[in-house]
């Protein structure tokens, strides 16, 4: 009794856990049960159970219900996607003068207009892209084809390489200094050496246009939340839900909504991007303190006045990583979008797998990175800078960088024209380096994963047959072993003991949810490739993260690291990986520990590097060594911040198990990739992907709760 | 604000002009000014083709335009009008989608390719050893010859790799079952077609047995690869259509589909689409310029026009 009085806690555990134990031997797994393959469930089979709701007929195989639920929610899929169709091809069709075939046609409204909206994207995109590639098409949405055919002179000619990579040089230098000219030069010149140009051009632009407008929407569907309850409370959820949605599964719905092109691209990029801009914006202008407002009010200003001039100026903080948030999120959807029809880096990294050039597909994938983290820098920059004012300067001080930017554009035009005479076989170096046509270091690459092949091959077969057979499969087995009454009885005791009663209500809702739906075994096997995924890249993060923090240089080359392989496409080392292990979960696992990796790692070093520093001296000058310093101070005080990471760790792991799909394996991920190519599939892939959402949700509800309280227990924040 | 303001003109400025863009009713005779959109997908003989036609349409006079696709989605977009033509409609992997579409309205059937396609699983040259009897199915009965292809986590059995669920669903094991072959093989699904090459390329590094799903005309066929002589395929023995699943894949055809407008709006370049025909050599030539010679799709859609003028010029009469 003494015991159970000292650590209540501990026993409350221990009594869930003889409880969920209980309940899976207690219930046998029925002799009829069998992991479903295929999609056995989309096709007619007299053992199949059935029932009608909403006119929808649902079918499934019918267990023990203490085994497996029932799914109940099995025709939400269904309906959704009959209302998507029914409102992109039936709802208010109305009669529209088609000038091509000289007729009247039918066209449903809903379609009409997001087919409007999607054409002033597309122009906007042109816009840019032909500002910076040249084209036809910006002149075209002022005349015609026809005047274009017309007049071959009607194009926009494009800037040089030569233009571009002075221009984001000189900006650099006026946003931040010398060191990020370099690097923006060093990046522009890469660029266009390796012959990428014009692909990341073409990247560029639609990442132009997504960007900002997700700033926009995401600061004032903020600034809106902020001023309105209500707003916010009906704004809550969908961002919760966001943040854990697989963006892969975004994907499906705008396509049947926007079609496919860059367009979409864009539409689904704000999509995913939006959300962490409001809940910046959010929290900075929610941690603006009461006096600065006073102060504000009684200096007289208005309320927009107030807004421009004291609440976002005093919440920058949180808005800029918003705006770093925004750019990551558009670079990381720049190789999704590819799947709907966005030209560029994506693609062409796309097509250099499927014909196996790792090496290209490498150099593709550096420019992303490179590119997001220039941006970053210098959105970041731009944000920082102080605007000066000074009376008296000179007309050449004033407009130094615009004279620099004048004579670049005069030199690179001489260049380019003076190379369309220099270089004779249609390629002018000095105006694009064509696609392919540049320096290529893809056969060294090729050659290194094929080395590493013929070398390593012998340990790795025996590695990965020692891992599948002895660690995965069983794993995987025993929780496709638990009965999903156990499963919700464990989830929701979990919720109570940590948050009380509000808390298991929570969980225990989202679990029923996936419980519900007619998925629930491979939701069993997404969370088994996340849970491996996530304890392996916890303790690697974990350890790497403690080393690197001792250690000023070793931090920020860490941190770096981190930037690198978080904006790296995700699909590059899928096909290696493939390669070596083949298709197996052991490929997917190896991607998902790379990717998950990174949180972790992070997490841990800010953690760490956030306990104050007089803790640090004080505990040094009790004399304790460094060990126990890190041992019994640094790391309870960090612990919480870790578990935050632990929390990004986990939906990083779902995301990358999603994306596993594509090496192949049995879980979500794969119907959602089959939602991808399904005309129905609209409603499958939002559900698959809400399901996904809600397993991120599940350990995000319990951490949350678990660091509130343990914060409060440690007297921070 | 004056950021937003300007935005805010620029998207008013940028409608009026939209609006101003879509009357183009100054319709010349013959073939409309319009770019014909052009999908690509992402294999290589495709790509290249999407740019041999494009450039037979530039030679006619007309605009082009490329939007990378999903190869079964791409229908439903034809249908829309987001794109306008597709080329190479596989029989057995995108049939279904096609004839959905179809049976929707929007789209027409525009003839065949002299080429004819088949896809089916099937096996590169030298593992024939391996198996003694293939490539007819009957070889499959053999534990031996099943145990030469398993993998660690195929059970014990022979493992045969499938292309992703999106392609034909559950064809493969039913008909593996059908067959009474499950106690011996295992069927896996790959999740892209990456997926299928990475594992012919670790397969010969290996050099151990492997069974994929593949289809001909592609890139692999210069290399030697046999597809597995199942029962032969009657209409109606799939178990979708009904029937038993004992049989394998059919001899099937490579369609051309346009947007129900394109003839209205483009008569002389629907004519010569009509009219386009490519054999299994010509697909085969096209996918090797890329997957073997290294070329860019664009450089190797040049390359097959400039060999190939007297093809192409004969659809142009």
């Amino acid at each position: 009794m003494e015991l159970l009085k000292k650590y209540p806690k501990l026993f409350q555990w221990l009594f869930l856990l003889i409880v969920f134990f209980a309940l899976c031997f207690a219930i046998d797994v029925p002799e009829t049960y069998k992991f479903i393959r295929g999609q056995a469930e989309f096709i007619k089979d007299p053992n199949q159970s059935t029932y009608i709701l909403f006119g929808k007929e649902v079918r499934y195989y019918a267990f023990d219900n203490f085994w497996r639920l029932p799914p109940l929610l099995g025709w939400l899929p269904i309906w959704i996607n009959d209302g998507l169709f029914f409102l992109l091809n039936e709802w208010m069709p109305m009669e529209f003068w088609d000038s091509a075939t000289q007729e009247y046609k039918t066209r449903p409204l809903v379609l009409q207009i997001s087919r409007n909206i999607t054409a002033f994207m597309t122009f906007l995109i042109e816009l840019i892209r032909e500002i910076l590639l040249g084209g036809v098409e910006t002149i075209v949405a002022f005349t015609s084809w026809n005047f274009v055919s017309a007049y071959p002179w009607a194009k926009l000619p494009g800037l040089p390489w030569t233009i571009v990579a002075a221009g984001a040089a000189i900006l650099a230098y006026k946003l931040s200094g010398k060191g990020l000219a370099i690097f923006a030069a060093l990046v522009m010149i890469y660029i266009s050496v390796f012959g990428q140009w014009k692909p990341s051009m073409q990247t560029l632009s639609f990442i132009l246009v997504a960007a900002p407008l997700s700033f926009i929407f995401g600061l004032s569907l903020g600034v809106m939340a902020y001023k309105s309850k209500r707003v916010e409370k009906a704004l809550y959820p969908i961002l919760l839900v966001m943040q854990t949605m697989p963006q892969y599964a975004v994907l499906v719905p705008a396509m049947v909504l926007f079609g496919i092109g860059d367009h979409a691209a864009v539409i689904i990029t704000m999509v995913v991007a939006i959300p962490p801009m409001i809940l910046l914006t959010l929290i900075g202008l929610r941690g603006v303190s009461p006096e600065v407002i006073e102060a504000g009010k009684m200096s007289g200003c208005s309320n927009w006045q107030l807004l421009t001039e004291v609440l976002i100026p005093t919440a920058r903080r949180d808005i800029l990583i918003g705006v770093n948030q925004v750019i990551m999120v558009c670079f990381s959807m720049a190789v999704i979008s590819a799947f709907i029809g966005a030209k560029g880096l994506g693609w062409n990294l796309l097509l250099a797998l499927n014909q196996l050039n790792i090496g290209l597909a490498l150099e593709a994938g550096l420019c992303i990175s490179l590119i997001a983290i220039l941006l970053d820098k210098m959105s970041l920059a731009w944000a920082n800078k102080q605007t000066d004012y000074f009376g008296n300067l000179t007309f050449y001080q004033r407009y130094k960088n615009t004279i620099f930017f004048g004579g670049a554009v005069l030199i690179g035009a001489i260049l380019a024209i003076f190379g369309s005479f220099f270089f004779k076989e249609g390629f002018n170096y000095l105006y694009e380096v064509p696609h392919n046509k540049g320096i290529s270091t893809a056969d060294f690459w090729n050659k290194g994963v094929d080395w590493i092949f013929d070398t390593f091959f012998v340990y790795i077969k025996a590695f990965n047959t020692w891992l599948i057979t002895e660690v995965l499969q069983p794993m995987r087995a025993l929780y496709l072993r638990m009965p999903a009454v156990a499963t919700l009885v464990l989830v929701v005791g979990a919720g109570y003991i940590i948050g009380g009663i509000r808390s298991a209500f929570t969980v225990g809702g989202l679990t029923l949810f996936i419980a519900l739906s007619p998925w629930w075994d491979r939701a069993l096997v997404t969370t088994y490739m996340a849970t491996f995924g996530v304890i392996i890249s916890c303790t690697i993060g974990f350890i790497v993260g403690t080393l690197c923090q001792q250690n000023k240089y070793t931090t920020n080359f860490m941190l770096g690291v981190c930037d690198i392989f978080q904006t790296f496409p995700s699909f590059v080392y899928l096909i290696p990986v493939m390669m070596l292990f083949g298709v197996t979960d052991t490929s997917v696992l190896i991607a998902v520990i790379v990717y998950a990796t990174i949180p972790a790692t992070r997490y841990t070093i800010e953690g760490l590097r956030s306990v104050p520093a007089a803790l640090h001296d004080a505990a040094t000058m009790s004399g304790v060594t460094k060990l126990q310093r890190l041992f019994k101070i640094e790391f309870p005080l960090a612990f919480p911040h870790m578990m935050l990471g632990l929390n990004q760790t986990i939906v990083f792991a779902l995301f990358m198990v999603i994306i596993g799909a594509f090496i192949g394996t049995e879980d979500l991920g794969q119907y959602i990739l089959k939602a991808l190519s399904d005309k129905a599939g609209g409603g499958k892939g939002l559900v698959l992907g809400i399901c996904v959402a809600f397993i991120g949700l599940i350990f995000d509800n319990l951490i949350r709760t678990w660091v509130e309280k343990r914060k409060k227990h440690l007297g921070i924040d | 604000m004056p950021m937003i303001i300007g935005l805010i003109v620029l998207v008013v400025i940028g409608l009026v002009f939209f609006m101003q863009s879509t009357d183009k009713s100054a319709k010349k005779a013959g073939d409309s000014a319009e770019p014909i959109v052009i999908p690509t997908h992402n294999w290589s003989s495709q790509v290249v083709m999407a740019y041999v036609i494009g450039g037979i349409f530039e030679a006619n006079g007309n605009n082009v335009k490329y939007v990378p696709a999903d190869s079964q989605a791409v229908y439903e977009s034809i249908r829309i009008g987001d794109v306008t033509i597709s080329h190479e409609v596989w029989e057995s992997a995108f049939g279904k989608s096609f004839t959905t579409a179809l049976d929707k309205g929007g789209i027409l059937d525009w003839g065949d390719h002299e080429a004819r396609t088949l896809e089916d699983m099937g096996y590169p040259d030298w593992v024939a050893a391996k198996c003694p009897g293939l490539p007819d199915w009957t070889a499959l009965k053999n534990p031996d010859c099943a145990k030469n292809f398993v993998t660690p986590d195929s059970g014990g059995k022979g493992r045969m790799l499938e292309g992703p669920q999106t392609w034909h669903g559950d064809l493969i094991p039913q008909r593996i079952d059908a067959l009474g072959l499950g106690d011996l093989w295992v069927v896996k699904f790959a999740g892209s077609a990456d997926a299928l090459w990475a594992e012919l390329a670790a397969a010969k590094k290996e050099d151990r047995g492997t069974i994929i799903f593949n289809w001909t005309p592609n890139f692999t066929d210069g290399a030697g690869f046999t597809f597995i002589k199942f029962p032969p395929y009657t209409a109606g023995c799939r178990p979708e259509d009904g029937g038993d699943g004992k049989c394998g894949s059919p001899d099937g055809y490579l369609k051309k589909a346009v947007n129900a407008d394109f003839p209205k709006t483009h008569p002389g370049a629907a004519d010569i689409f009509k009219k386009m025909s490519f054999s299994t050599g010509q697909i085969g030539a096209m996918a090797a310029l890329v997957d073997l010679d290294k070329m860019t799709h664009e450089d190797a859609a040049k390359k097959w026009l400039a060999d190939n003028e007297s093809v192409w010029k004969a659809w142009m009469n």
